[in-house]
């Protein structure tokens, strides 16, 4: 199975089976083989031991998540039979038909749920751009070799993490409650989650700049925010760019559900539409929904590859 | 000033109408090059002044909402469960939350798997089967954990079983992409080299592939079971399981200091297996690059 070759010419005599092939004297081969198999026999040790542990763990969480088995394939056809249900038109004369084959009926509600689309690509917009600002602030603050002082700097950091781990739905079930049902808070849970999550990526790239324009700014007496203005922005604006963009795609995705919990978007009609069982409406929104993000998706993408291209140049 | 002034700046500026005329772009740039920055940024305010006119942005609602919000955060400290029994509840939940976030992710992943290969352009080059199964992965990625999460509730009914199926769905179509684009950057030279000894494709993604592709993936796991956590804590809000359905009871009873209490608990919990992730996707990765075992 093993044949350790050596181009030296230092091999003794051929096996007649592979004669082409020159072999190690066996005395040599021996401990070679024997080594080779150790090492393997120890990754697999290490492999099977790291599977039982994973196996366990499964089970544990298994149990601990209610996972049964048995009923989910028993009510395994009723996914498919849902995803069957939804694309099936359920009103109007060609009850029980495939959508496509009514489109106006199966998109009776195309007007309305286009303004909510709308509502939900702004709500996402604003968000970010209100976002962004402050992670744009914030993040000079918590960059390690722009701010010596630690305090000021852990404090900073700590804030994003909060910001950042808090679910942005979260945030949404609480601001609805302090500013009322509507869009608005649906806004300002976004934008503390891009505040917090921008912030980091931000000061991310910002640690990683090249630090003689820095020297430079300090050394001929500018102050601290004449060094981040003339010394850093202009290193890291289109990295800056690219993960605004990519945040403005994620921020549509979590706009699309802030209805759930009241604010603002289409997911109000969503939620209704999937808790009342008006089974073409889902596909028709969520078919509306994806192609959204689709399209915000290319936009952004190539937006920002010809920010990439542009850095380069 | 013209004493410490360079030569070579003395002789630019001799020669500035040949070098005008030389480099056009630089001293002339088009006019909307020239102010396209600004145009950008004023069409950007612009929209936004809009979205604040069209989303009801009013300077009062704003204010006493934030006077409300102040009110709440007081009411927040201390961060309390007022019972031990209540305390175990929650903790309870939170363990359901957890187990949630790791069996997503990991079946997520077993099913990701062979669909990464199959997306990967590099393994199967049939463009068809390249494109379906990429388009295939973004309309499940196009569709949010929450309403899957409703959706899997509908089939399975309440509970965090839901759950564990939703974010084994959003999963799905994240690690898909994730999967094949890590599969599709690995280096040809290991899979040329199997073949060229006489290994079929199997041999070849066996051997030249998966060392590559393993630990990348591995992190890429590791690194989600981090994020799903955070995920898993919200999907209680629909009925699917786990500490989000306390959470969205607690706020809406006006229970502040539950709900910091089980914020804080939340926080806790996401830096903990963050940092365990962390390690672990650095042992991964150190063991894989030569360490001396």
């Amino acid at each position: 199975m093993l044949s350790l070759t050596n181009s030296d010419a230092n091999v003794a005599e051929s096996h007649p089976m592979q004669s082409a092939v020159p072999r190690l004297p066996d005395l040599q081969l021996e401990p070679l083989n024997a080594a080779y198999a150790q090492a393997v026999s120890a990754k697999r040790r290490t492999t099977f031991i790291g599977l039982g542990v994973l196996a366990v763990l499964t089970i544990l969480a298994g149990a601990v998540a209610e996972v049964r088995l048995d009923t989910f394939f028993q009510n395994l056809w009723r996914f498919f039979d849902y995803i069957g249900r939804i694309f099936t038109l359920d009103n109007g004369p060609s009850t029980g038909k495939f959508v496509l084959y009514d489109i106006r009926e199966w998109m009776w509600g195309f007007d309305k749920w286009m303004k909510l689309l709308w509502e939900t690509v702004l709500i996402a917009y604003v968000g970010t751009i209100l976002g962004l600002i402050g992670g744009f602030i914030l993040c000079f603050v918590s960059a390690g070799n722009l701010v010596p002082n630690p305090w000021v700097r852990n404090s900073a950091k700590r804030f994003l993490e909060v910001c950042r781990t808090v679910p942005e739905i979260v945030f949404a079930l609480i601001f609805v409650v302090a500013f009322g049902l509507g869009p608005l808070p649906g806004v300002l849970a976004i934008a503390i989650h891009t505040l917090g999550a921008l912030g980091k990526q931000f000061s991310e790239v910002a640690e990683n700049i090249d630090m003689k324009p820095v020297d430079g700014i300090i050394a001929s007496g500018g102050t601290w925010v004449e060094m981040v203005r003339f010394a850093v922005v202009p290193q890291v604006l289109s990295n800056f760019a690219s993960y605004t963009l990519l945040r403005f795609e994620v921020n549509v995705r979590g706009a699309a559900v802030m209805g759930f919990v009241g604010a603002g978007g289409i997911g109000q009609d969503l939620v209704e539409a999937i808790r009342k069982f008006y089974y073409a409406d889902v596909s028709a929104i969520l078919v509306l929904i994806i192609a959204t993000v689709m399209i915000i998706d290319l936009l952004t993408e190539r937006l920002r590859h010809r920010l990439i291209g542009m850095e380069q140049r | 000033m013209s004493a410490t002034r360079h030569p070579l700046v003395d002789a630019a500026l001799n020669d500035r109408a040949a070098l005008t005329a030389r480099y056009p772009e630089v001293f002339n740039p088009p006019v909307w090059r020239r102010y396209r920055a600004g145009i950008i940024v004023i069409a950007m305010a612009a929209l936004l002044g809009y979205g604040f006119y069209e989303l009801q942005f009013n300077p009062a609602r704003i204010w006493t909402g934030l006077g409300k919000l102040g009110e709440f955060i007081w009411f927040m400290v201390p961060p309390t469960t007022d019972t031990w029994a209540r305390f175990f509840v929650y903790l309870h939940a939170l363990a359901e939350t957890v187990a949630i976030a790791f069996l997503g992710v990991l079946f997520a992943a077993i099913f990701a798997f062979p669909v990464g290969f199959l997306a990967a352009k590099n393994v199967i080059p049939n463009i068809v089967i390249h494109f379906l199964s990429r388009r295939f992965l973004d309309t499940i990625r196009g569709v949010d954990e929450l309403i899957w999460a409703l959706i899997w509730v509908s089939v399975v009914g309440l509970g965090p079983f839901a759950g564990v199926l939703a974010l084994v769905c959003a999963n799905f179509g994240t690690f898909g992409k994730l999967f094949s684009e890590a599969i599709e950057a690995a280096d040809r030279k290991a899979i040329e080299g199997v073949t060229s000894t006489g290994g079929g494709l199997v041999a070849g993604v066996r051997f030249g592939l998966l060392p590559q592709v393993l630990p990348v993936i591995g992190g890429q796991v590791l690194y989600f079971f981090e994020s799903n956590t955070r995920s898993a804590t919200i999907i209680g809000i629909v009925g699917a399981g786990g500490i989000g359905l306390y959470l969205a009871e607690q706020i809406r009873v006006l229970e502040y200091q539950h709900v910091s209490a089980l914020i804080l608990m939340i926080l806790v919990t996401v830096a903990m297996i963050d940092y365990v992730s962390t390690r672990l996707r650095f042992a991964l990765i150190g063991r894989e690059i030569g360490a001396p075992r």
